[in-house]
C-alpha cells in the first residue's frame, strides 16, 4: 500500500457495484451490460483522435467497475459528440451515445451539470430556444420575405417546471463540476 | 404537398439564407412549407440533461403539427433526430404516449401521435424525388466541384432513418449534387462530425475535428462544402477564418446549403438564394457561372 502511494499510483478505494444497474435503470443506459470491451467505440472515435481525455470503452468500463463519483464527476463524460458513429458500429448495441446521456442525466441530478449545458439549459428555459430573437432579428427576417418569430415562449419554462428541471436547475444542481 | 416547416433555434437567427433557399425551391418543386409560429425548442439541447424534459419539448413541437394535421420538414440535423426519436417512441409505446399526454396536458395541448418528421433534404431525395429534381435544372453546374458534409444526424442512428442512406457509405447528398450538374467530390474525411457538439466543451477538440476535414476538402480541389445543418455551418462557415488563422492558413472554401446549390442550377438568382449572406462570400464560385 504504502509504495503504491509512493508511486503515485490512484487507488481506488470507493466503488459502487450497482453502479451499473442505476445506469441501466436510465433511459438510454438499459444496454450497459452487454459492452465486451472490444473498443471499437474508441478506435472510431472523432473526439478520441484529438482529444485522449474522451475514452468511450474506458468509461463503460468504469461504469461497470462501479467507480460512481470518478464518472460522474467527470468532465469527460461530456466530451461526446453525439455523432454516433460507435453507435452505428457497436457489435454488442450498448447504444454508446445514450449511455453517455444516462450518464449525464444522473450527473445532473448528483450536482454534476456542465457549465455549458447548463448556460443552453437555461438560455432555452428563458427563450424558449437556443437564441433569442429580438426586435432587430425579426426586423431582419421581415426585411428578407420571413415571417416574424414570437419572442420568447412561455410554455417551454411551463415544462421545465412539470419535469422537474426547473427545481433541479435552481437547487443544488450544478456548482460542483 | 405540404409540411410543416421546423427552423429550430440557429436557423431563423444565424443562417437565414438557408431558410430562403429552401423555401424558395421547395416552392419550386410543389413543397409547400408552413411556417408554425410557436414551435420551441426542439430538445436536442436538454437531451443530454435530462431525458424527460427533451421528450416533452419535441412532444410538444409534434403536438403543434399535428393540430393543423401536417407533418414536420425540418431543415437542422439535429433538430430532426430528436423529433423523429420521439415521434417513433411515442408512436410504438403507448404507455410513454400516455404518460407524454398527461403532461402536455397540463399545456393545453395533446397528441395522438400521427406526425412524421424529416430532414429537408431527405423529402427532396425521397418524395420530391431525384428525377424531378433533375427535371428542374434549367442550368446545370458542370463548372463547379462540391464536397458534401453529411455531418451525423441527418443519418445517425440509422434505425430511426429506416436506412434511407447507409451511415457507413452515404450517398443521398452527392447525388442530389450530381442531379445539378455539380461534380461530387469524393474525400477521405467524408463521414466525419464537424464538432459542433462539444464546441461548449471543448473548443480545441471541436475546432480541430473541423479544422481536419476544411483541409481534406481544401485539398480535394473542391469549390465548396454543400451543408444541410446549421452548426455544421457554424464551424465550417462561422468559425472557418478562426481555425485557419491559428495555424497561419487562409481557407477560402465557401459553404453553400444544397437548397442554394439546387436553386442556383434551376436558374434562380444567387440574390434571391442570399448567397452573399453566407458567413464566407461565394464570389469566385459565382464569378463561374456569369
Amino acid at each position: 500500500m504504502e509504495s503504491a502511494q509512493k508511486k503515485d499510483v490512484p487507488v481506488v478505494t470507493v466503488l459502487d457495484p450497482k453502479f451499473k444497474y442505476e445506469v441501466a435503470r436510465e433511459p438510454g443506459g438499459e444496454n450497459i451490460k452487454y459492452c465486451f470491451q472490444c473498443g471499437t467505440c474508441t478506435s472510431g472515435c472523432k473526439v478520441a483522435e484529438f482529444d485522449s481525455k474522451y475514452n468511450p470503452r474506458k468509461i463503460i468500463r468504469m461504469v461497470i467497475l462501479g467507480m460512481r463519483e470518478r464518472v460522474l464527476s467527470g468532465d469527460f463524460i461530456w466530451l461526446c459528440a453525439t455523432c454516433y458513429t460507435c453507435h452505428e458500429r457497436c457489435p454488442q448495441d450498448v447504444r454508446i451515445p445514450e449511455v453517455m446521456n444516462a450518464l449525464k442525466n444522473i450527473a445532473v441530478r448528483e450536482g454534476y451539470i456542465h457549465p455549458a449545458f447548463r448556460a443552453q439549459a437555461e438560455l432555452i428555459a428563458g427563450y424558449g430556444r437556443l437564441y433569442e430573437v429580438d426586435e432587430l432579428a425579426n426586423e431582419k427576417r421581415t426585411d428578407w420575405g420571413l415571417t416574424e418569430i414570437p419572442q420568447g415562449c412561455p410554455e417551454v419554462a411551463e415544462i421545465y417546471g412539470i419535469t422537474g428541471l426547473a427545481d433541479l436547475l435552481s437547487g443544488g444542481a450544478g456548482g460542483k463540476l | 404537398m405540404k409540411m410543416a416547416v421546423f427552423l429550430g433555434c440557429t436557423v431563423p437567427v444565424r443562417n437565414l439564407s438557408y431558410e430562403l433557399s429552401a423555401k424558395r425551391v421547395a416552392g419550386e418543386l410543389g413543397l409547400e412549407l408552413v411556417d408554425i409560429p410557436e414551435f420551441g425548442c426542439c430538445g436536442y439541447p436538454v437531451k443530454s440533461v435530462h431525458h424527460e424534459t427533451a421528450y416533452l419539448l419535441a412532444a410538444r413541437n409534434l403536438a403543434l403539427a399535428e393540430e393543423r394535421g401536417l407533418d414536420i420538414c425540418t431543415l437542422c440535423s439535429a433538430c430532426t433526430s430528436v423529433l423523429t426519436e420521439v415521434s417513433r417512441e411515442l408512436t410504438a409505446n403507448e404507455a410513454l404516449l400516455d404518460a407524454t399526454c398527461k403532461s402536455l396536458g397540463m399545456l393545453g395541448r395533446r397528441y395522438s401521435g400521427k406526425v412524421k418528421v424529416k430532414h429537408f433534404v431527405r423529402v427532396l431525395y425521397e418524395d420530391i424525388g431525384l428525377e424531378a429534381v433533375e427535371k428542374a435544372v434549367k442550368r446545370p453546374l458542370d463548372m463547379f466541384s462540391i464536397a458534401s458534409h453529411y455531418g451525423c444526424h441527418y443519418l445517425k442512428p440509422s434505425e430511426i432513418y429506416d436506412r434511407f442512406d447507409h451511415p457507413e457509405v452515404p450517398q443521398s447528398l452527392d447525388r442530389l449534387v450530381a442531379a445539378t450538374g455539380a461534380r461530387a467530390v469524393d474525400y477521405r474525411t467524408k463521414k466525419d462530425c464537424c464538432g459542433g457538439a462539444i464546441l461548449g466543451v471543448d473548443e480545441e477538440t471541436a475546432l480541430s475535428m473541423a479544422r481536419a476535414k476544411l483541409d481534406d476538402i481544401s485539398n480535394a480541389g473542391a469549390d465548396a462544402i454543400n451543408l444541410i445543418c446549421p452548426f455544421c455551418s457554424v464551424m465550417y462557415g462561422a468559425n472557418q477564418r478562426k481555425i485557419g488563422a491559428g495555424r497561419d492558413v487562409k481557407y477560402d472554401l465557401p459553404i453553400l446549403y444544397y437548397p442554394q446549390i439546387l436553386g442556383l442550377a434551376m436558374g434562380i438568382s444567387h440574390e434571391e438564394l442570399g448567397l452573399m449572406q453566407n458567413p464566407i462570400r461565394p464570389r469566385a464560385l459565382l464569378a463561374k457561372i456569369s
